[in-house]
């Protein structure tokens, strides 16, 4: 218990970790409980590493694999660290005839980075979504909560800049 | 307070407080709606703007609170109301307002334009400018029913959004909601209700078009000792379809009197929304919408004194495309990896928590109070004779009029892509309508005069779904189509089916290469066996239908991977490997492509055609975007 603990506290604070508690208590016992203790856990931690895993499935009393198993199946789940901002593309198909490609390709070559990974600086976590609901305005960029419609390429280095 | 159920109970508790007031009967209800009924002032001038998820991106939430803000610095309260609602379905116009009675229809509107809309509503006059006008014709039309983005629409679901401010319980009631609890509880017959329903002839709006009144008959079957659920599915996972969620936003109450009508019928005893994370504000009104239905007392506990009890609880998804699949979503509001499961034993007879469990899609749900407050014979009067009542789409891509629409079945895809939706949004010619979401099929442009209904879109190698409608042009490739579809279905397979979690792989592989330019003629037949192989050997419906977008393209495009395969060609433009860009002679020398080119690769003196170089160049298409003279060409 007590290197577990260590493991937890090297990424996070002992509130951090009293919150992770206090989540797996309210839900302890209910049926389904495991995907809401995750989804919580996550927006408290950022994410979802292996030793908060660990201490999920202890307190739910489930094996370590099927918390694991449920972690890694759903994309809300991540066990990286996130950046400070989270930039989304929608490559849903509506997006996706509208020019949605080109643009997810040139945030890749103004972030360097790849689908799913955050930037060095931790700054920007990269992801693209199926659908936002927003086809109207395809191509869609999600930052954080700001929707930016109708996306050029060229002004993809301009919005970014808006985020510090 | 006086006493539960006494007479003048409800108009007393509504005029001094309604915090408390709590429905005891069905009369206390009536009364309810009567009182609201009239406090409802139609006449009343009212501005109504959509906040619903596009709308808010498009900044709809400025326009709203400046027109609170100019409503109370002139003190027009008494002689202006405002009512923010869910979606209208015009998305691509957002943010917009709408007067009534007027109906004007303001369209993209301004922050600065609030008061002069405000000004002209007040003395029945009209904004000339921002009035709507059709981007083809310039016609201008005065009243919203004219516009043709409406006027071809039959809105039995979607038009109650615009009356209703989804987080007012009261504005529902007054619009006539709720009102089929009264026949049904009075009624007292369970029988009964699945008899409508069956005879409404509903079908599932999912996407496979099951008869729903069949589905809740079998479920009313079933010995509820242990409980049975109702579950409704709301993990909309089509990319480029969004109807559901509208809904789910724009009118979370007639989803919940559609289920307690479906309890009572079934002998239902819980309720669960299954509902996308992607889709934060429908959970946030559904959320109220279901508190307060319960302080109402219309759920829970002895719902309006009938001794009848139902509850709805919500489970948020956590991402997973497969989880629309009936089996998967039961294992996901388990808690587990949303694997689908062989049937039988079917969702009716084992499903959460091994109890009997009937799902219905969002929009069938919202179909149900509209079933008996018309009676089932007159819905079934709507569309055609085994595809009755009206379906929503979500009409996207390359399309003039981007939106949601909602039309009486067997319409045609003709009427609507261009009655409704206005023809191509740009200068090139409509190559075909994908319908059905990644499990569906393309419809070429020569068939579009097919009926849309189930049987009939099945026939032409395409499915209705849940009701997507994605418009493609001759700059659509429908290899990288197919490509990204695959790419798509490949990383949503949930991997227990060893043909579904490969197949789609190879499909992909085999795509890409083609996209490539690597592709032969052979991986056309590959192609074909491996998607006959992965529809006949996987066990769920993502499985059996992964294929339909390789199926589909193959058999109505051929002539488009034979280019790529033996020209290494894309006539659309779009596979990178095998185009190039060039600059023609329209070019005027303004140097813009010269500004945004990434890389440095164009060339070019002020006044003087410019040059691309092709070694540098990595054919972002960045300066084919800023060109305003079409001097740009890909082959």
């Amino acid at each position: 218990m007590k290197a577990e603990n260590d493991d937890l506290l090297q990424e996070f604070t002992s509130e951090q970790i009293a919150e992770l508690d206090g989540v797996i208590e309210k839900h302890k016992g209910e049926p389904g409980a495991l995907i809401p203790v995750l989804e919580e856990a996550q927006m408290a931690l950022g994410y979802l590493p292996v030793p908060v895993q660990k201490r999920v499935a202890g307190g739910l009393k489930l094996p370590l694999s099927r918390v694991y198993g449920v972690v890694t199946f759903y994309s809300l789940f991540t066990m990286t660290p996130r950046g400070k901002h989270t930039c989304r593309i929608c490559l849903g198909t509506a997006c996706y005839v509208r020019g949605g490609k080109k643009i997810a390709e040139t945030l890749e070559k103004e972030l360097g980075i790849k689908e799913g990974e955050t930037t060095e600086d931790r700054m920007f976590t990269y992801e693209s979504v199926r659908c936002l609901g927003a086809c109207g305005l395809a191509p869609v960029v999600v930052i954080d909560e700001d929707v930016h419609g109708r996306v050029k390429a060229a002004k993809i280095k301009e919005i970014l800049s808006e985020y510090d | 307070m006086k006493r539960m159920g006494e007479n003048g109970y409800v108009k007393q508790s509504f005029v001094q407080d309604t915090e408390t007031l709590r429905l005891s009967s069905v009369n206390e209800l009536k009364e309810l709606r009567s009182i609201l009924f009239e406090t409802l002032d139609e006449n009343k001038p009212r501005l109504v703007i959509c906040a619903g998820t596009a709308c808010h991106a498009s900044g709809s939430n400025g326009i709203i609170r400046i027109v609170k803000k100019y409503i109370l610095e002139k003190r027009l309260a008494d002689k202006v109301a405002l009512r923010i609602t869910g979606c209208h379905g015009f998305c691509e116009m957002g943010p917009f307002i709408l007067t009534e009675p007027q109906q004007a229809f303001y369209v993209q509107v301004g922050l600065g334009d609030v008061p002069r809309i405000v000004e002209a509503l007040l003395s029945d006059k009209y904004v000339e400018d921002l009035l709507y006008r059709d981007p083809a014709t310039g016609e201008k039309y005065y009243s919203r029913d004219d516009i043709p983005f409406f006027k071809h629409q039959q809105r039995s679901i979607l038009g109650l959004n615009e009356k209703i401010d989804p987080i007012r319980i009261y504005d529902y009631i007054a619009q006539g909601g709720y009102s089929v609890l009264e026949e049904v509880f009075s009624k007292q017959n369970a029988d009964w209700i699945v008899q409508q329903v069956k005879r409404s002839g509903l079908r599932g709006r999912g996407g496979a078009g099951f008869p729903t009144g069949l589905k809740w008959e079998m479920l009313a079957k079933q010995s509820g000792d242990q409980g049975k659920f109702l579950v409704c599915n709301a993990d909309e996972g089509d990319p480029g379809a969004y109807m559901d969620r509208s809904v789910l936003e724009g009118n979370p109450h007639s989803i919940i009197e559609g289920m307690i009508i479906g309890a009572y019928g079934t002998r239902a005893t819980e309720g669960i929304v299954y509902v996308r994370n992607e889709y934060p504000l429908a959970v946030k009104h559904l959320k109220i919408a279901l508190k307060q239905a319960q302080e109402l007392g219309l759920l829970g506990d002895n719902i309006l004194g009938t001794g009848f009890s139902f509850d709805i609880k919500i489970v948020i998804g956590a991402g997973a495309f497969v989880c629309g699949e009936e089996t998967a979503l039961i294992r996901s509001i388990e808690g587990k990896s949303g694997e689908p499961r062989q049937r039988p034993p079917f969702p009716v007879q084992k499903g959460v928590d091994g109890k009997p469990t009937v799902i219905n899609n969002v929009e069938t749900w919202a179909n149900i109070p509209l079933i008996f407050k018309s009676g089932a014979d007159k819905f079934a009067t709507v569309g055609t004779e085994n595809n009755t009542g009206t379906k929503i789409f979500s009409l996207v891509g390359k399309i003039k009029n981007t939106g949601l629409v909602e039309v009486p079945m067997g319409i045609t895809v003709k009427e609507i892509v261009y009655d409704i939706g206005g023809g191509a949004s740009g200068k090139a010619e409509l190559k075909a309508v994908q319908t059905g979401g990644p499990s569906g099929g393309c419809i070429p442009a020569n068939m579009f005069d097919v009926s849309v209904d189930y049987e009939s879109l099945a026939e032409v190698g395409s499915i209705m779904g849940s009701g997507g409608m994605i418009v493609m042009d001759e700059n659509t490739c429908m290899v990288d189509i197919a490509r990204y579809f695959m790419n798509f279905l490949k990383n949503e397979s949930c991997g227990k089916c060893f043909a579904c979690r490969k197949g789609t792989q190879r499909m992909y592989e085999i795509l890409d290469d083609i996209s490539n330019g690597k592709g032969t003629l052979e991986h056309l037949d590959l192609l074909k066996e491996l998607a006959e192989v992965v529809k006949d050997t996987t066990m769920c419906g993502l499985g059996q239908t992964a294929s339909n977008p390789v199926l589909s393209t193959l058999r109505y495009f051929t002539d488009e991977y034979i280019e790529h395969i033996e020209k290494k060609h894309c006539p659309a433009g779009v596979c990178k490997a095998l185009i190039t860009y060039s600059i023609n002679e329209n070019c005027v020398g303004c140097q813009a492509c010269i500004r945004v080119c990434p890389e440095g690769a164009i060339t070019g003196e002020k006044k003087q055609r410019h040059v691309i170089d092709a070694a540098k160049c990595i054919k972002c298409g960045a300066c084919r975007s800023v060109c305003k003279v079409e001097a740009v060409d890909v082959v």
